[in-house]
């Protein structure tokens, strides 16, 4: 096992070096100088050579790079512009908010989703089964930003439930904190749950139709134990590659949904620094997200091994 | 005389497919005693396995139609509710499966899905029921049981998953076993292995066994008696020793046939049964082994046989089978006729 | 000798079963629900954003400061936005914006996916590179990259297309490299090495036309997935300039007045939903389709 974590890990070193390299890449791709498009049209000559030199956007490329990645592999982003203060610090700032939803929206969906697979997949062709794809299908047809402002017009404006703007920290309560969260989860967790509620229907289906669920029926297993002893479990694992693989879109769509209802996270950081140019922030930001979005999928397939006793043992 | 154990009488089952509904079996009737092992016979599509699923009713009931009655201790199988169907299952008659490598559930070990079996139909505790897996494996003869019973599957060989199956099926002693091509997936030794193992368990608890398989060397090895089907129809049924001395149906004579001998010569040419099985959308009208036939005339092309009684207990489905004796000289034909091909 | 077909004979009989071969996909196109309703709601689209404009007379950036956010009905079809531009004619002109951008968007992936994921299958030391290197820019959530590059590119139509290629060649190159490795092992292709077939020869005529189902599939959910990342860029304000009347940019406008004109908001978000849900319809039905795998799993 030790070495199979090691084996995957050293995987992820040219991985994160391609990561590393687009992100670098992303300042040098502007059209025109770098600085001057950070400063803007007003900006004296003498500011643009100014910041230029501070950029180090003088050097060779390479050099550029090797000493941007020197200090990133340090943990050091850069400084924002705008705000005076180290990108990383900047980040970690917003990511309370993102990360509060991303994880609610994700349980919302893994709840809902999962038994409603489930359920379609054991009655296959049904009504039932007809209308959960339908709808899953619409669910996968609306991004989350416009089932905001669809939620913000319903919810907000007809019916007036809940708050449609804005944050409160958990420290303001924990109700208080899911309230405000709610809409902003219904909106980011619908595609998600669209997406885990088919991929357990399919799996489901491969399995139900496996001998060894037959060998259980011939034992005299109850059908309801039967789905969910026998067939879940092994229906696991591509349900959970899914739910790792979307968890950086969960994230991504985060950013999307904070700005539809002004939330102040990572997502209104990204986009105000778009606004901006404050390149630093988009770079460290950008390539935070894509680490931690590595990572999550690495941890998954660890979990495999815990489900899945071949995968455990195998790699002994 | 033991007693009758399962009685099946004019079984029908209907398949709704895109295309319509299909028989995969049509009118098939045949009884197992008390300790006796029936084998049926036939290629693969000839609706063998689907009459051993039928017993236990495991098809997918929602595109499933049956007729007829399947008689266990003379109460139908057909008409059973959900739960009396759970209290049968695993516990009165058990199954084996044809492939050991998928049959078993990956993700537990070999003790926990036997442990399974025997909590749900016997008051045992969980402690009990681990001691009583352990006891099984042992009867299996699967070497050091009480490591191998915290095993997962793929961690065993294609003929100890076998033997977990075998060990399973028999943890609460049923009173019928069916097994459904048990050592097509096995190699060569280890196939003999598990028909030795399947007949001495069959002694030790008396059982009634269907011995579903395509292969006629197995059917000489366990059976006492025999039933030839073909494309959903019985189209024989005998005892072992007549099927092999004297094959009353064109079609069963071909299979003898084709069976290749060991000892003979290499060079001689296998008997191949011309042309191919027909699919069940397009059964010919008469009887159904008429396009295949050498001996097939108008009357087989247009009226299809029923399955009549001859002799004591022999049974055939073909309108012209004692012509075809004759031809053959005599009831020991095809017999000598092997004999000469081994000499 | 009687059995010799002359050339002509053949060709006829080769047109035949191509012909039956192509009823028999138009058939089962016709049976399949999924694809019929997708593809009848995608024409349905497809002909509103070309003809619709010549049913209004207004332009989508006529302004009328008279007439500003007017509610649905009268003249104005769909009401007007807050600078008084008539909605309807927007939405329209924003389909025609969607539409294009994905259509490019699914061609130039698709050509760039075939190239890269043909090469790259059958050379093994490219491989290791490109796929590296999908493998990297894979690891972006898409709509995340589409920002960052938008971000330096700077917001305008042909930098949307370019950003949004970048973000999905490589899992167009995925699948059509897998698509390959499995027919390369088939044993026609080993034939054809062994014929002394040059690798471009194989490549081109007997390999490619084998990814082309998946390719065209995927290249539905492109199509469906560039048109709701470009509604999201528009609408965080990196997309589309401003006055052109692209989907997301109406949302935008639609959201400082969403507790005033609900319409600006709901118009133009059924459509880009409509839009999508016909292009998913119309893949799931096309892979069902094409993929004799998934045919066999529905029976």
């Amino acid at each position: 096992m030790k070495g199979y974590i090691l084996k995957r890990l050293l995987s992820l070193i040219p991985v994160l070096l391609v990561v590393a390299v687009v992100v670098f890449l992303l300042m040098h791709i502007t059209p025109g100088d770098p600085a001057a498009v950070i400063l803007g049209p007003e900006a004296s000559p003498e500011e643009v050579a100014e910041l230029r030199e501070e950029l180090g956007l003088n050097k060779p490329p390479i050099e550029q790079f090797i000493s941007w990645f020197g200090n990133v592999l340090q943990g050091d982003f850069g400084t924002s512009i705008f705000m005076k203060q180290p990108v990383s610090q900047a980040f970690f700032e917003h990511l309370g908010p993102t990360l509060s939803l991303a994880i609610m929206a994700q349980v919302l969906a893994i709840v809902v989703a999962i038994p409603l697979g489930v359920l379609a997949a054991k009655f296959r062709g049904s009504i039932l089964d007809q209308t959960f794809m339908g709808i899953s299908l619409l669910g996968i047809s609306v991004p989350s930003f416009l089932l905001g402002l669809f939620l913000i017009l319903l919810i907000g404006v007809e019916l007036k439930w809940l708050p449609v703007a804005g944050y409160k920290p958990i420290d303001a309560g924990l109700v208080n904190h899911i309230k405000y969260l709610i809409l902003p989860a219904i909106a980011l967790g619908s595609m998600q749950a669209a997406l885990i509620a088919r991929m357990t229907r399919s799996s489901m289906l491969d399995v139900l139709n496996a001998n060894y669920i037959k060998t259980a029926r011939s034992k005299g297993v109850k059908e309801t134990i039967i789905v969910i002893k026998h067939t879940l479990r092994n229906a696991f694992i591509p349900i959970l590659t899914i739910i790792g693989q979307t968890f950086g879109t969960l994230v991504a769509g985060a950013a999307v949904v904070e700005t539809v209802f002004n939330i102040p996270g990572i997502g209104q950081l990204i986009i105000n620094s778009v606004e901006r140019r404050d390149f630093a922030v988009i770079q460290g930001s950008v390539m935070l997200i894509a680490v931690s979005y590595v990572l999550i999928n690495l941890v998954i397939d660890l979990l495999y091994g815990v489900i899945d006793p071949r995968v455990r043992l195998g790699r002994k | 005389m033991s007693e009758l154990l399962l009685e099946v009488k004019n079984l029908k089952v209907h398949f709704d497919t895109e295309n319509g509904t299909v028989t995969a079996v049509d009118d098939v009737s045949f009884s197992v005693k008390q300790g006796e092992t029936v084998g049926v016979v036939g290629e693969s599509g000839c609706g063998k396995s689907v009459t051993a699923e039928s017993i236990l009713r495991l098809l997918n009931e929602k595109h499933t139609h049956y007729e007829g009655n399947i008689l266990f201790e003379e109460k139908d199988i057909l008409k059973f509710s959900y739960s009396e169907l759970q209290k049968l299952r695993g516990n009165d008659i058990s199954m084996i499966f044809q492939d050991p490598m998928s049959s078993l559930n990956p993700v537990y070990t070999v003790g926990n899905q036997i442990v399974e079996a025997l909590l749900l139909h016997q008051n045992l505790t969980k402690k009990e029921a681990e001691v009583k897996a352990v006891e099984m494996l042992k009867l299996t003869g699967i070497p050091l049981p009480e490591k191998r019973v915290n095993e997962y599957p793929h961690e065993l060989s294609g003929g100890m998953r076998q033997r977990v199956m075998i060990a399973m099926a028999l943890s609460c002693k049923p009173k019928l076993l069916i097994a459904d091509e048990p050592t097509t997936a096995l190699d060569v030794t280890t196939q003999s292995q598990i028909l030795d193992l399947i007949n001495e368990l069959k002694d030790e608890f008396n059982m009634g066994t269907i011995m579903i398989t395509h292969d006629l060397g197995v059917v000489a090895e366990v059976c006492t008696k025999v039933v030839v089907m073909y494309l959903g129809q019985v189209i024989e049924e005998a005892s072992v020793e007549s099927i092999f001395s004297s094959p009353l149906h064109p079609y069963t004579q071909g299979l003898l046939k084709s069976i290749p001998h060991i000892e003979g010569p290499r060079d001689e040419k296998l008997y191949v049964i011309e042309g191919k099985v027909p699919t069940l959308t397009q059964i010919p009208k008469g009887c159904r082994f008429a396009p295949r036939c050498e001996f097939a005339t108008e009357l087989c092309r247009d009226k299809m046989p029923q399955l009549e009684s001859y002799e004591n207990d022999l049974k055939v489905r073909c309108w012209h089978f004692k012509d075809i004796q004759e031809k053959r000289g005599g009831l020991n034909g095809i017999r000598n006729e092997s004999q000469t091909v081994n000499s | 000798m009687q059995n010799v077909m002359t050339e002509e004979q053949l060709n006829v009989l080769k047109s035949d079963m191509k012909k039956k071969h192509r009823n028999l996909l138009v058939k089962r196109f016709l049976s399949n629900k999924l694809a019929l309703s997708g593809s009848i709601i995608m024409i349905v689209i497809i002909l509103l954003a070309i003809i619709a404009p010549f049913f209004t007379s207004f332009t989508p950036y006529e302004l009328d400061a008279m007439k500003r956010l007017k509610a649905p009905g009268g003249e104005h079809f769909f009401g007007t936005d807050n600078y008084g531009r008539d909605l309807f004619s927007r939405v329209v002109h924003g389909a025609r914006v969607s539409l294009m951008i994905g259509f490019a968007v699914a061609i130039i992936t698709s050509i760039l996916g075939m190239i890269i994921g043909l090469y790259s299958a059958y050379f093994k030391k490219l491989d290791g590179v490109l796929m590296r290197i999908s493998d990297g820019l894979m690891a972006f959530p898409a709509i995340l990259l589409a920002i960052a590059i938008m971000a330096s590119l700077g917001p305008r139509l042909e930098n949307v297309i370019i950003a949004l290629t970048i973000v999905f060649t490589p899992s167009v190159a995925r699948t059509v490299r897998s698509a390959v490795l499995v027919v390369k092992e088939q044993t026609y292709v080993e034939a054809l090495r062994a014929q002394g077939a040059s690798s471009s020869r194989i490549i081109w005529l007997n390999i490619a036309p084998n990814v082309l189902s998946p390719l065209i599939v995927q290249a539905t959910f492109i199509f469906a997935d560039s048109i709701i990342i470009e509604a999201a860029l528009s609408f965080l304000g990196a997309g589309i300039p401003a006055p052109d009347p692209s989907w997301g940019n109406l949302l935008y406008d639609g959201k400082t007045v969403i507790f005033n004109a609900w319409w600006m908001t709901l118009f133009p978000g059924i459509a880009i939903m409509l839009t999508v849900f016909g292009l998913n319809l119309f893949g799931d039905g096309l892979r069902d389709l094409l993929d004799p795998h998934n045919n066999k799993a529905k029976k």
